[in-house]
């Protein structure tokens, strides 16, 4: 469900609405924010345009090199898919250990660009969101056109700040990867910026 | 002559591992809150502010800044009259890295064969680059490197003819290709002359350099002036979606080099540019 959450009141009056839980920058009152409540489906994922600033709530999965690699043998030579995969949104992270008493370490995207090679093959299972940080190739872009899906930009280098959204970290497959397993994380406000939609927008350009 | 004890070294070393992981030193910190002040576009600002509060929660929480925190680069500067007694230097340096990652609940990012790609699982082991130096003391560096920027490097062999115009245009080159996946703003290191190795060498090194303590060499200084202000008009800014604050700042090392070369490297770091240093 997107919530086109009070965008026109913002504008003009006090700055201080919606800015619950997970992070708080007083500065960003002022811009437009959706919230969306995952998972995303292709519906809403139309809905997107690149330059959305957008606040997620819900469970992601995160995964990286080597968990993709692992994935694409299944699909390859069969086997158990570590995830449900429609409709979901893999957070492409590798975090630091949890301090006793914390839910994850540092959280921040990793480079999405070296999962490129294993994304079409996701999003044609149904896989609506991505997040991560840094331009991606053109075949990643086509399968986003043709499948509905979306790819977001976390701030890179927040990984402190980021992991303070995140309410719930449970390894659910891969363990023996350490911080490449994956994770299913309860995520809450948790904030991303639209980098690529499907209507071929693209905020980093060609 | 003076004695230092493997022992020493393994404390220091894990002490500073975990140090350069939860704070920056004052002059890159510096340049993040004065970044923040000075980004133009609404979304560029909006993003060193989360950076600016990054760095309060990592202090706060003892939450690493950044969740890659790095494979260990650590720079031994050695004087010529210190005695080591204890353990191999190398194993000392790699203990103090192992307790430092562990005691830290640092990531292991390490993976013990480039092809086979298993992990460590200690973060172990480091990259020492020792250094023999007249003196009584020991200088360690700790500069842990992440690998989102370190992965967009390069090295470029110019020629003589290619002069200044052609180290411009190569680190320019090198940060456009660089964009958003090297977490800008960035941090260049920059290594002119030497050979093949030694101008990377320099390029790592140029990172340690404190931002305010431009090039000793009038000219260097210059071009780390003008490069900054090229680098900052790509209009690449923060994380990549736009604005004119796109590196925090350049720094430049040189070495006498081949008449028939002009040896240069661009090693990018991120916003994150770690490095804690201590004389023992």
């Amino acid at each position: 469900m997107i919530e086109q959450s009070f965008y026109d009141n913002e504008r003009d009056n006090d700055n201080n609405n919606d800015q619950k839980g997970g992070q708080s920058n007083g500065k960003e009152n002022r811009n437009e924010k959706k919230k969306i409540n995952l998972p995303i489906t292709k519906e809403m994922a139309h809905n997107l345009a690149a330059g959305d600033y957008v606040y997620l709530t819900g469970t992601i999965y995160s995964a990286r090199d080597a968990a993709h690699k692992r994935m694409s043998e299944v699909l390859a030579n069969g086997g158990t898919f570590p995830l449900p995969i429609k409709d979901q949104t893999i957070y492409y992270l590798g975090p630091t250990p949890a301090r006793p008493g914390q839910v994850i370490g540092s959280a921040g995207p990793t480079t999405s660009s070296r999962m490129d090679k294993y994304t079409p093959a996701l999003l044609a299972l149904g896989m609506t969101g991505m997040i991560g940080k840094g331009r991606r190739s053109k075949e990643v872009a086509s399968a986003i056109k043709e499948n509905h899906a979306v790819y977001f930009a976390a701030v890179g280098g927040a990984g402190a700040l980021l992991s303070k959204c995140i309410k719930k970290a449970e390894v659910v497959a891969y363990e023996d990867l350490g911080a490449e397993a994956i994770y299913k994380l309860e995520v809450q406000d948790f904030p991303v910026i639209v980098v690529m939609d499907d209507k071929g927008g693209n905020l980093y350009g060609e | 002559m003076k004695i230092i004890h493997t022992d020493e070294i393994i404390k220091n070393v894990r002490e500073m591992c975990i140090e350069a992981n939860l704070s920056l030193t004052d002059d890159v910190k510096g340049r993040i809150l004065n970044a923040e002040e000075k980004e133009e576009s609404e979304l560029g600002k909006r993003i060193l502010g989360q950076l600016r509060e990054n760095l309060e929660i990592a202090g706060d929480e003892q939450i690493p800044i950044c969740q890659d925190t790095g494979m260990a680069v650590v720079f031994l500067d050695i004087g010529q009259n210190v005695h080591i007694e204890g353990m191999g230097i190398a194993d000392a340096v790699n203990e103090g890295v192992r307790q430092g990652y562990r005691d830290g609940y640092l990531r292991k990012s390490v993976v013990g064969d480039p092809l086979l790609r298993e992990n460590t699982k200690d973060n172990t082991p480091a990259i020492i680059h020792y250094n023999i130096v007249p003196g009584e003391s020991m200088e360690i560096t700790v500069a842990p490197k992440g690998f989102g920027s370190e992965n967009m490097s390069r090295v470029i062999m110019l020629k003589p003819a290619d002069g200044i115009e052609g180290v411009k245009q190569a680190v320019l080159e090198t940060v456009k290709l660089a964009g958003p996946n090297a977490c800008p703003p960035m941090v260049v290191g920059v290594g002119i002359g030497g050979d093949f190795e030694k101008c990377t060498l320099l390029a790592k090194k140029a990172l340690t350099r404190n931002l305010n303590m431009p090039s000793p060499l009038p000219h260097i200084k210059e071009l780390e002036e003008e490069l900054l202000q090229d680098i900052n008009s790509t209009g690449l800014g923060p994380g990549g979606l736009g604005g004119c604050i796109t590196a925090l700042g350049i720094n430049i090392e040189t070495y006498p080099t081949h008449i028939a070369g002009l040896p240069v490297a661009v090693n990018i770091c991120c916003h994150v540019n770690r490095h804690v240093k201590r004389v023992l």
